[in-house]
């Protein structure tokens, strides 16, 4: 139980900076934000990482499909977000 | 001790995720922001890599991991590369999707592998299979309608649509109630999941073309809700913190983009926009005899002797891939002394933001992009207000008509400009399905014309001036 309110006091506080951290973007780059929150999202390739090591050929398996599509995530989304930052570029 | 490592390096993760997220506040440092989320992610990999359990089982599961990051590596690398801006919003769909997808498998997996789960484990897997279940399938829907593959981009919406969404619900929760009371069923949990991928399918496909800057950003925080639920499953603190960034990330840009239409979440989830109720006049009453069309010449006079240009950019401008024409276009008047600027409305074209990542594309200065409040009280010191491929946004029926299905949603003033141009295909209504009086405005000139070809023959015109 102890270690459900430690977690959950973590998820509470991270919505809350993330609230505050992203009302901050400004509309010109909300689709840099959306490719770039994207591939964090694949942050879940840690979890896939830890499914494989298992002995269970099933999950193992599981975690390979996993780290496949979590790695899709994360190298397309951060390097699309590059491609696209690249553009913004100011007069002059 | 080495757990200890461990989470120093998760919270040097989590510091860089949240560092990431500050830093993409401003065009100048929002690359330096991208890489720091790279950064973040690669540290979370290689102290992960070096856990206990991955490092005891060494030999046979470095391949696997190692393979799987190889080929999901080039497949992402693949279509980051080959997309085209104005397809963003399809792929952005699709990775989405992905990140949901994994979330799901690695919830599952943990499942299969735990003996004698707590409530701490199942309550926070059932809800990564619901929500990472949704995401995959919902945006594998989304990114079929934006890419016009198999469904149409309208909204498909059918009689007893919510009762079999409500009966899916309760079949999720009575899954649910199964997989924490009997955890060692793990075939309810791939149950849960197939209900939840229905159920994705089930609520993204009344969901319209003009609507879906709202699903993908829901979607986008789906994943990320999903990933932190799979961190509450692990126990593991850098995905709670990563995924409710994501999470925090997708909710307020799917509000902005309601408030944008002044609708609510739930009217734009269910399709419900009430198109041609109510007391709104016909296309016929509002254009008979009424409507201008002109030609590119004379759009050109007026631009000769305009001091003050602003360019409405639409969803058809993202469909022609008029960006550069435009470009060229604005390029010009502003070398005759013209000043130009861009007036973006926050839901034009099909995720937030899209129009502004498209004319950057085109090497349109960022700063002549201007927001909807900035920009709005100007429009009356416009000379020409140029909207292209743009519909709804610039109706005024939002300010004049309550009765309206867009009474109330905020829009660019175009018609308080001195002349406007519209250059549309036809006359044909947008997703709102109303006729524009703007269209038939004393001071708007109508020219038909696809977006590409009507800048481009515009460009000619000036020139010869």
């Amino acid at each position: 139980m102890e270690a459900l309110i430690s977690v959950l006091t973590i998820f509470v506080l991270a919505m809350f900076v993330g609230w505050m951290v992203i009302t901050k973007v400004p509309p010109l780059l909300h689709t840099p934000l959306m490719s770039g929150s994207n591939a964090v999202s694949g942050i879940t390739i840690i979890g896939a990482m830890l499914a494989v090591a298992t002995p269970n050929r099933f999950t193992t398996i599981i975690g390979f499909v996993a780290i496949v599509f979590a790695t899709i995530n994360v190298v397309g989304g951060f390097v699309v977000t590059n491609r696209m930052l690249g553009m913004f570029k100011k007069k002059g | 001790m080495d757990t200890a490592i461990t989470n120093l390096g998760y919270l040097v993760a989590a510091i860089l995720f949240i560092a990431c997220f500050m830093q993409l506040s401003h065009p100048r440092t929002a690359v330096r922001g991208n890489l720091m989320g790279v950064a973040a992610m690669l540290i979370a990999i290689v102290v992960t890599l070096r856990e206990p359990a991955i490092l005891e089982r060494f030999a046979p599961t470095l391949p696997v991991i190692a393979g799987g990051v190889i080929v999901g590596g080039l497949i992402g690398l693949l279509f980051a590369t080959k997309v085209q801006m104005t397809d963003i919003p399809q792929m952005v769909a699709l990775f989405n999707g992905f990140g949901g997808g994994a979330s799901v498998l690695v919830a599952g997996a943990v499942l299969t592998d735990t003996p004698n789960p707590s409530l701490q484990l199942t309550v926070p897997t059932v809800l990564s299979g619901l929500i990472g279940g949704v995401t995959f399938w919902g945006s594998l829907v989304a990114f079929d309608k934006l890419q016009e593959l198999v469904l149409p981009g309208r909204p498909i919406v059918f009689r007893g649509q919510q009762i079999l969404n409500g009966l899916l619900a309760l079949a999720v929760l009575a899954l649910a109630v199964m997989i924490v009371t009997n955890p060692g069923d793990t075939w309810a949990y791939w149950t849960l999941v197939a209900v939840a991928s229905v159920l994705g399918v089930l609520l993204t496909i009344p969901i319209g073309g003009a609507d879906m800057p709202v699903a993908i950003a829901l979607l986008n925080s789906y994943s990320g809700l999903a990933a932190a639920a799979t961190g509450f499953v692990l126990n593991n603190n850098v995905l709670i913190i990563a995924g409710s960034l994501v999470g925090a990330s997708g909710i307020i840009l799917s509000q902005i983009m309601c408030k944008a239409m002044n609708r609510s979440l739930v009217n734009v989830l269910t399709g419900a926009i009430d198109a041609g109720s109510g007391t709104g006049a016909s296309a016929d009453e509002v254009y008979a005899g009424k409507v201008k069309s002109t030609s590119a010449d004379e759009i050109a006079m007026f631009l000769e002797t305009a001091s003050r240009v602003v360019i409405v950019p639409g969803y058809g401008l993202a469909v022609s891939q008029a960006q550069h024409a435009v470009r060229d276009f604005a390029d010009l008047l502003e070398s005759r002394g013209t000043t130009v600027e861009f007036a973006i409305h926050p839901v034009a074209g099909r995720m937030p933001g899209h129009m502004n990542v498209l004319l950057a594309e085109a090497e349109v200065a960022y700063d002549k992009l201007k927001e909807m409040d900035e920009i709005n009280s100007s429009f009356e010191q416009t000379d020409v207000a140029i909207v292209i491929g743009a519909n709804d946004v610039v109706n005024p029926l939002a300010r004049t008509d309550p009765s309206s299905p867009i009474a109330g949603m905020p829009i660019l003033n175009v018609d308080k400009a001195r002349t406007v141009v519209v250059v549309k295909r036809s006359l044909s209504p947008g997703f709102a399905g109303i006729p524009n009086p703007l269209f038939a405005a004393d001071n708007t000139l109508m020219y038909f014309a696809d977006a590409k070809k009507a800048v481009t023959d515009l460009l000619i015109a000036v020139k010869e001036l």
